[in-house]
């Protein structure tokens, strides 16, 4: 960089934050120039999201500084970094459901703009960015893609001259990710800087044009990502290239887990309702379902899992048995066992240690069979201890709590503790997120290796590059409806896609059968 | 400056320590007010600390009212840890009091034989039996109509309150009493067997010291009762497991409700000997604070039961001796709860002092 240059955008140096456990950040420096699209690539618990709080004013850091615009510069709160130009759209989306795009956005804008004011900005805004979005629509109707332009609208109404963006394709189809892509290459042309977020190789590679990688919080590389490969990005995110999968042939066996016309009312306000969902699982191949988050994974999961027990009777069969009322235990002892999506609080008791974790779903081996149920610590503790070494958990011992363990360590631990228990059936949802690449790649691997075994496995993700290296087959679940299923090396990721928003062309069996 | 920064971990030490330091709060808050009423703060606390344990009598008098906060608060800790508040205790040990009361009252009047020993198990089941039905109302309501246990429970207090007190100005009133409200005197064969040769501490102490141990192998070492604490402090986790949280709301309000019925039985056919209105002495709600104070734990609650019977007793004697009315222990039991709530900070944070060097860190 030459000296006559006009001042970075922003410039972050020697930046380092300790918490009590971790060092978040530690000498972090980056530099982004006005009209900047600049990535931070990074792996989940590499100190990203930790950096832009800092950016954005929701974290101090404890040493270094940040100029902005070439001034010295600490946002106090994130009203003040958005009142100096600092937008941030964060992946978790904080809209009211009941209230209308304009009122939504209208909420996060100075109090002296009239409504009808927001309504002219946001027509303007749409029309010069390529953001379509009815003002006047009620949240709740739009889809998780049209949500997220509400925030980026959101965020463009302050005007930014700096957004940031935190993983804002992890809930979008293949199809929006260009969209949105084009609207931000659009947004930096007009002299906006852009801070991208992202785990995602690919799509760092095609929008942005310059990259910091972090690992364990420190700097690993500052490259340009349009002369680097996936291979090369990923060397300086985890130290080593991504292992590759080995994948046998299917040996096919009975069918294990059979759902036909599947039809089920959501007990959640603005959930999705089933829709005459079916399918089948065969013992030995891994069936994957695609789909938006929020199209009807949740309501499915749960009536398979037993944790909703209202299916309609014979819509959910285990080897031709009946299982639609059973409850999750019963279905445990059956032989299908469920990993969800939530690790804390769901897969496992937070402050509860590793072992007694054990007793969720492993009680019918660790109590005893009387009426009185003893439970044997020793026995949890053993078996803490086996899954710990199988599935090389990184914990401190079978005592230890599991909310001390990593977000990918106990995602091992929990997927350990249901394949160890020998299911003939197992439900996987969301198998790697959140997790590293290295546990994210061993936990695949156990998967597929569970299936050589002869177990039906059903996974259910939001990532489209994880489905197509371990299904076999696949469907696409869009608004409570399934697809038909497609072999995955008949399938694109564009066809994927386009069956993400609903648009599948094969007709989906018509007659009902409910009893 | 000092700042809270939260734990990795919560701290062991801290969670027996701040009972410790909230109790030497209260203490040091204890001076001023003796101080403020123009009372000698050493003698004052000599009341509340010393005197409750000076002789063997002043002891059984200890345990006699530490007894039926501890089979209360047993109770509790199983409700509260399976996040179910039953704030109501008070009207569960009324019913058991009642229904107790109404069994002896009955033998007494038709003179049916029996001795202590055997009628004792009898009298503790029908108080027990009492404080589960009671109990059941929230539980049936809370099931049936998703009504908020807290205000359920917590209503029913008055509820039985009414109840006895009809009870006793009405028909179960002493003919003989000079019309004060109160129910004849229990025959001699219904009392509760005494466990010393002087005082009134009976048999439900060793009683409660033994529900102590079956409760922490309820809880540590029963399926049912993991399956309790599991739907208390992560319900969807329980849901996921296929825990019944109905079972857990069932169990959890019939066994503190039988508990805390079971310690009314023990108050009437203990110490009491009759029914009247004033059976109760606030341990429904004292209870409460022992569960807290023993850190919801069966062995913890044996130790809090002492501390606040030490309370109890240091409040009445302290009328009598210093003039000062008897609520001050009431003061004093809500100076622990808050100073306690107030110190449970540390557990699952610490102080750091700012401005120091703040370089330390843990890789």
């Amino acid at each position: 960089m030459s000296a006559t240059a006009p001042p970075p955008r922003l410039a972050l140096r020697h930046i380092t934050k300790r918490y009590p456990s971790v060092v978040a950040n530690e000498d972090v420096s980056l530099s982004v120039a006005p009209g900047e699209i600049h990535a931070v690539l990074g792996e989940n618990g590499a100190g990203k999201s930790t950096l832009m709080k800092i950016i954005y004013g929701a974290v101090k850091p404890d040493s270094g500084e940040m100029l902005f615009e070439g001034r010295p510069f600490f946002a106090k709160n994130p009203r003040d970094a958005r009142a100096h130009g600092i937008s941030m759209v964060f992946q978790h989306f904080s809209l009211f459901d009941t209230l209308s795009v304009a009122e939504n956005i209208w909420l996060g804008l100075d109090q002296s703009i009239r409504l009808d004011q927001v309504r002219e900005q946001i027509a303007a805004t749409a029309e010069k960015f390529g953001l379509p979005l009815e003002a006047d629509r009620p949240v709740h109707t739009l889809s998780v893609g049209e949500r997220q332009r509400v925030e980026i609208m959101r965020s463009l109404l302050t005007q930014p001259k700096l957004l940031i963006l935190d993983e804002p394709t992890s809930v979008l189809t293949p199809q929006a990710v260009e969209k949105l892509f084009a609207t931000l290459r659009q947004l930096a042309a007009s002299g906006c800087s852009i801070l991208y977020i992202s785990h995602k190789l690919d799509e760092i590679r095609s929008l942005c044009t310059n990259c910091t990688v972090l690992r364990g919080g420190r700097v690993t590389g500052k490259v340009d990502p349009r002369e680097e490969s996936n291979a090369s990005l990923s060397r300086l995110m985890i130290g080593a290239e991504p292992p590759l999968l080995l994948h046998r042939d299917a040996k096919l066996g009975a069918v294990a887990l059979d759902v036909k016309q599947l039809t089920l009312k959501s007990d959640a306000m603005f959930g999705t309702n089933l829709d005459h969902i079916s399918l089948h699982v065969r013992e030995g191949e891994i069936v994957g379902i695609a789909g938006v988050s929020g199209n009807g994974q949740q309501e499915l999961l749960a009536a398979l899992s037993g944790e909703n027990p209202r299916a309609p009777s014979q819509s959910v069969q285990l080897f031709g048995a009946d299982i639609a009322s059973a409850p999750p235990n019963r279905r445990r002892s059956l032989g299908l066992f469920f990993v969800p999506e939530e690790r804390l609080g769901r897969g496992a008791v937070p402050v509860h240690s590793l072992a007694m974790n054990n007793l969720l779903t492993r009680h019918h081996e660790l109590a005893s069979r009387n009426a009185l149920a003893w439970v044997s610590p020793a026995r949890s503790r053993s078996l803490a201890k086996d899954i710990i070494a199988r599935f090389n958990v990184k914990a401190g011992g079978d005592s230890a709590a599991a909310k001390s363990l990593s977000g990918g360590n106990l995602q091992k631990y929990i997927v350990g503790r249901e394949i160890s228990a020998k299911p003939k059936v197992l439900i996987v949802a969301q198998p790697t997120w959140g997790v590293d690449v290295g546990a994210a790649a061993q936990i695949r691997a156990e998967l597929l290796k569970l299936r050589d075994e002869g177990c039906a496995v059903l996974v259910v993700s939001e990532e489209l590059e994880e489905l197509f290296e371990l299904c076999d087959r696949m469907h696409v679940i869009a608004k409570g409806k399934l697809s038909p299923s497609i072999a995955t090396r008949d399938a694109s990721v564009e066809l994927i896609g386009e069956w993400m928003s609903g648009l599948w062309t094969t007709p989906v069996a018509a007659e009902s059968t409910t009893a | 400056m000092i700042r809270l920064e939260p734990r990795p971990q919560p701290s062991i030490l801290w969670t027996y320590a701040s009972p410790a330091l909230a109790l030497a709060i209260t203490v040091f808050v204890a001076v001023f007010i003796f101080i403020a009423f123009g009372k000698d703060p050493v003698r004052g606390l000599s009341i509340f600390f010393w005197e409750p344990i000076k002789s063997p009598y002043a002891l059984t008098e200890l345990i006699l009212k530490a007894t039926p906060l501890m089979v209360i608060a047993l109770g509790l800790i199983l409700s509260f840890r399976a996040n179910v508040w039953n704030i109501g205790a008070e009207g569960q040990f009324l019913l058991g009091a009642i229904v107790a009361g109404g069994l002896a009252v009955w033998v007494t009047e038709n003179q049916i034989a029996t001795q202590r020993w055997a009628f004792a198990p009898i009298v503790l089941l029908a108080g027990a039996v009492g404080g589960a039905l009671w109990a059941s109302i929230a539980a049936l309501c809370k099931d049936k109509f998703n009504a908020n246990e807290i205000l359920v429970t917590l209503m029913l207090v008055y509820v039985a309150n009414l109840l006895l007190s009809y009870l006793v100005f009405g028909p179960w009133k002493d003919p003989k009493g000079f019309n004060f409200p109160q129910s004849i005197r229990f025959s001699d064969d219904t009392l509760l067997p005494r466990l010393f040769a002087t005082g009134r501490a009976h048999v439900g102490f060793a009683l409660s010291i033994l529900l102590s141990a079956l409760m922490w192998i309820f809880m540590f070492r029963m399926l049912r009762g993991y399956q309790l604490q599991v739907g208390g402090i992560a319900p969807l986790a329980a849901r996921y497991a296929g825990f019944s949280s109905r079972g857990a709301l069932w169990t959890a309000l019939l066994v503190s409700g039988a508990f805390a019925g079971m310690a009314g039985a023990m108050e009437v056919a203990g110490p009491m000997g009759q029914l009247t209105p004033y059976v109760s002495n606030g341990y429904g709600f004292t209870a409460i604070i022992v569960a807290f104070v023993g850190r919801l734990h069966p062995v913890g609650v044996v130790f809090a039961a002492f501390l606040l019977s030490m309370f109890l007793i240091g409040g009445e004697l302290s009328q009598s001796r210093l003039g000062l009315p008897s609520a001050l222990s009431g003061v004093f039991q809500g100076l622990l709860l808050f100073a306690l709530l107030t110190c449970d900070t540390l557990v699952n944070n610490r102080i750091r002092w700012v401005g120091a060097k703040k370089s330390e860190a843990h890789a």
